[in-house]
């Protein structure tokens, strides 16, 4: 095909990191909740797509998407507290498969009760009026949402890193995270710290979901897609790392629009043959420990 | 000496009989016997209620029932009602050849109708078409038509690709350029969709720029989309479905290919417009068998409609909703026709068949049993709508003419 330039393969790239930062903010969750709590939460998409869903609710009340900006994350991330201190709390301490099957089996009622609420079609989503359309970037137009996507992931994931290195709060999540016993010795409430982990987590998705909805418009399985995504990017980036995370979400969606550029049908295909590819080489990822799933 | 014998033979029978009746009459199977008699007709309907196109795939059920309703509310055959009997076929070949054929062996269907994919309804074709059981597809494909899969049991109420290509690409092919790109759902609706626009534009002498194509059910089409804008193309020619479309517009939109580009697509999901709204679908041209809006043009469409509203709470038909409805009339009307549910008979009615039940005039072609019809472009509104079905504007018809379809002999039938 004709029309190959510097300036399309600079724009295929930025398309690429674009993409990789919805991944990022999707998979930043997930990530932190197992890193946190050891919980392969199956039920992260479903909690994407509540977020989406929250969404339409708010604007249905007459909301406006930077009202569902704050308070998506926050009924979201509530609506995941009562989740982990109901239903994932009791299971602390049985194996890792325990609250697999558990989430897993949640995601579905989550998906029906939706279904069930707003109906199986979808719903539409417009791009909030002042980021439609495409602007400029250099190399070419690209469109203000995805940017606007670009800057509350960085946001999102600087606020984490604020709040995980820099505050008192986030130490003891960290310590926690190493060695639970030896917090509680300490005299801290571990059960309470992992509730708040789950809650971040969940309410990151929601805002994930939120955002994409513009995206993509709304609808019951929007989230099934993403999270094969998202464990692949948790898988390249290492299990449980943040930081590998957003690393391998970059780098995923590089790849996938790379692959797009040159051979179209093989885009989907691309992440799952990188993933083989990382996993050969480094079979824990990215940053990942070895040895946290057994 | 021979006749006395048959004779002897007859009073014998005659008392078999006799006692069997008695038996019977006292017996539980009496009753059996009598249901089978008057067992419903019974007509498969497996269509993809999940997956990326589930919102047309239940506009096609909800309009199948209404033509049910219609039937047995004017009696049935001589009292023997109508039963639909629906099935996922979750958009997968397999899953549909499973349930067809559970269809066929365990609900023991008379008819089947249905399906919405190009390459699932000839997965359902050739368990019918073994079977013996007349299929009436209800969705795209133009493998459907020629020789390789048609079987005399095979009918096609839908439209086809060429068809479709066609109508849509004389339109736009004369007025908005000549240098065309096209993003392709890779699968058999998308292909044939190609090689149609493909084949028309031949008389237009269009620039082919490239056919991108994207896997079926695909939620990101940004990393697609740079790559359309640098072959700075007059036409961009989408051809996929359902949640695709629906997706891809927007992106589209969020990219800004509108503003230099005009889009077009073979088809325009009246669901996919209503699900992703006004905004991602406006300005974009495309074809579609039926719209509502039609009925101020034919009182057929008139009245299928105001049933539909009836028995909906004053919902509109669709597009793909108004082929579910005309799938399943057809063959009640071949029914009531020849008076039987006999596959030969029925058959034969319908390729009889002249009828208007919805959309204006339409026949059976002989050779392929392809529907013979008018084929709509539509352009999408987005401003004064009159109420929420009121999204698309019918710009240009296609008349039902066989000339617009490939001919037999091209198709691989015999004369």
């Amino acid at each position: 095909m004709a029309g190959l330039s510097i300036n399309l393969i600079a724009l295929q790239l930025f398309t690429g990191l674009a993409l990789g930062a919805i991944y990022v903010l999707f998979a930043i969750g997930l990530s932190l909740i197992f890193g946190m709590l050891t919980v392969v939460n199956f039920a992260h998409g479903a909690f994407y797509m509540i977020g989406a869903y929250a969404g339409v609710y708010i604007f249905m009340l007459g909301g406006d998407f930077w009202i569902c900006l704050i308070l998506v994350p926050l009924a979201v991330g509530l609506f995941g507290l009562a989740v982990e201190r109901v239903l994932i709390r009791p299971l602390y301490g049985r194996g890792i498969d325990y609250p697999l099957l558990l989430t897993f089996g949640l995601s579905y009622v989550m998906v029906e009760l939706i279904r069930i609420a707003f109906g199986k079609t979808g719903f539409p989503f417009d791009t909030p009026e002042n980021l439609q359309g495409a602007v400029n970037i250099g190399v070419g137009y690209f469109p203000l949402y995805r940017l606007f996507v670009i800057g509350a992931t960085a946001a999102v994931l600087l606020a984490l890193w604020l709040f995980l290195e820099k505050t008192s709060f986030g130490l003891i999540i960290r310590a926690g995270a190493r060695d639970p016993q030896i917090v509680r010795v300490l005299g801290v409430d571990v059960a309470r710290v992992w509730l708040i982990v789950f809650g971040v987590g969940t309410a990151i998705a929601g805002l994930a979901g939120l955002l994409a909805a513009p995206l993509q418009g709304v609808i019951p399985e929007m989230g099934s897609t993403i999270l094969a995504e998202a464990f692949v990017v948790t898988v390249v980036g290492g299990m449980g790392s943040i930081g590998g995370a957003v690393l391998a979400g970059l780098l995923v969606g590089v790849v996938v629009s790379m692959t797009s550029l040159f051979a179209p049908e093989m885009g989907k295909v691309s992440i799952f043959a990188l993933m083989a590819l990382v996993l050969i080489v480094r079979p824990q990822g990215f940053f990942g420990r070895a040895g946290l799933m057994s | 000496m021979k006749q006395t014998r048959s004779g002897s033979m007859t009073r014998r029978r005659l008392l078999a009989t006799v006692s069997a009746r008695a038996a019977l009459a006292v017996s539980p199977f009496r009753i059996n016997l009598l249901q089978a008699q008057e067992a419903n007709i019974k007509i498969g309907f497996p269509v993809p209620l999940t997956g990326p196109y589930g919102t047309e795939a239940q506009d096609q059920v909800r309009a199948a029932q209404l033509a049910v309703a219609q039937f047995n509310d004017a009696g049935g055959l001589n009292g023997r009602k109508a039963e639909l009997v629906v099935r996922d076929d979750k958009l997968n070949p397999g899953e549909a050849a499973t349930r067809t054929l559970e269809l066929v062996e365990k609900e023991k269907v008379n008819f089947v109708v249905g399906s919405l994919s190009a390459a699932v309804q000839l997965a359902i074709n050739n368990v019918t078409k073994e079977r013996g059981i007349i299929f009436n597809s209800i969705s795209q494909s133009d493998a459907i038509n020629e020789a390789a899969d048609f079987s005399r049991f095979t009918f096609h109420e839908a439209l086809n690709p060429h068809l479709t290509s066609g109508a849509v690409g004389r339109y736009a092919f004369s007025k908005f350029g000549k240098r065309v790109a096209f993003l392709t759902s890779d699968y058999a609706y998308g292909h044939e969709m190609v090689r149609g626009f493909l084949e028309v534009g031949k008389a237009f002498n269009i620039e082919n720029l490239g056919d991108i194509r994207h896997p079926l059910g695909t939620s990101d089409f940004s990393t697609l989309l740079p790559r359309i804008q640098a072959l700075k193309p007059d036409i961009l020619c989408i051809s996929n479905f359902g949640r695709d479309q629906q997706i891809v517009l927007k992106q589209a939109t969020d990219f800004g290919i509108k503003q230099t580009t005009q889009i077009i697509a073979p088809l325009l999901s009246h669901a996919s417009r209503v699900a992703a709204g006004p905004q991602a679908f406006e300005g974009v041209i495309g074809g579609c068998s039926f719209y509502w809006g039609i009925e101020d043009k034919f009182a057929s469409t008139k009245a299928f409609n105001e049933a539909f509203k009836k028995m909906y709470d004053g919902k509109l038909p669709t597009d793909y909703g108004a082929l579910g409805y005309g799938g399943v009339r057809t063959i009640l009307a071949a029914v009531t026709n020849a008076g039987s549910v006999d596959t030969d008979k029925v058959i034969a009615a319908m390729e009889a068949l002249k009828y208007d039940f919805y959309k204006g005039p339409q026949y059976y072609r002989k050779c392929d049993h392809q529907s013979v019809q008018s084929v709509l472009v539509i352009k999408s509104n987005s401003k004064d709508l009159r109420n929420s079905s009121d999204v698309f504007e019918v710009i240009g018809t296609d008349e039902p003419n066989e000339t617009n379809l490939r001919t037999c002999s091209e198709l691989g039938h015999k004369a």
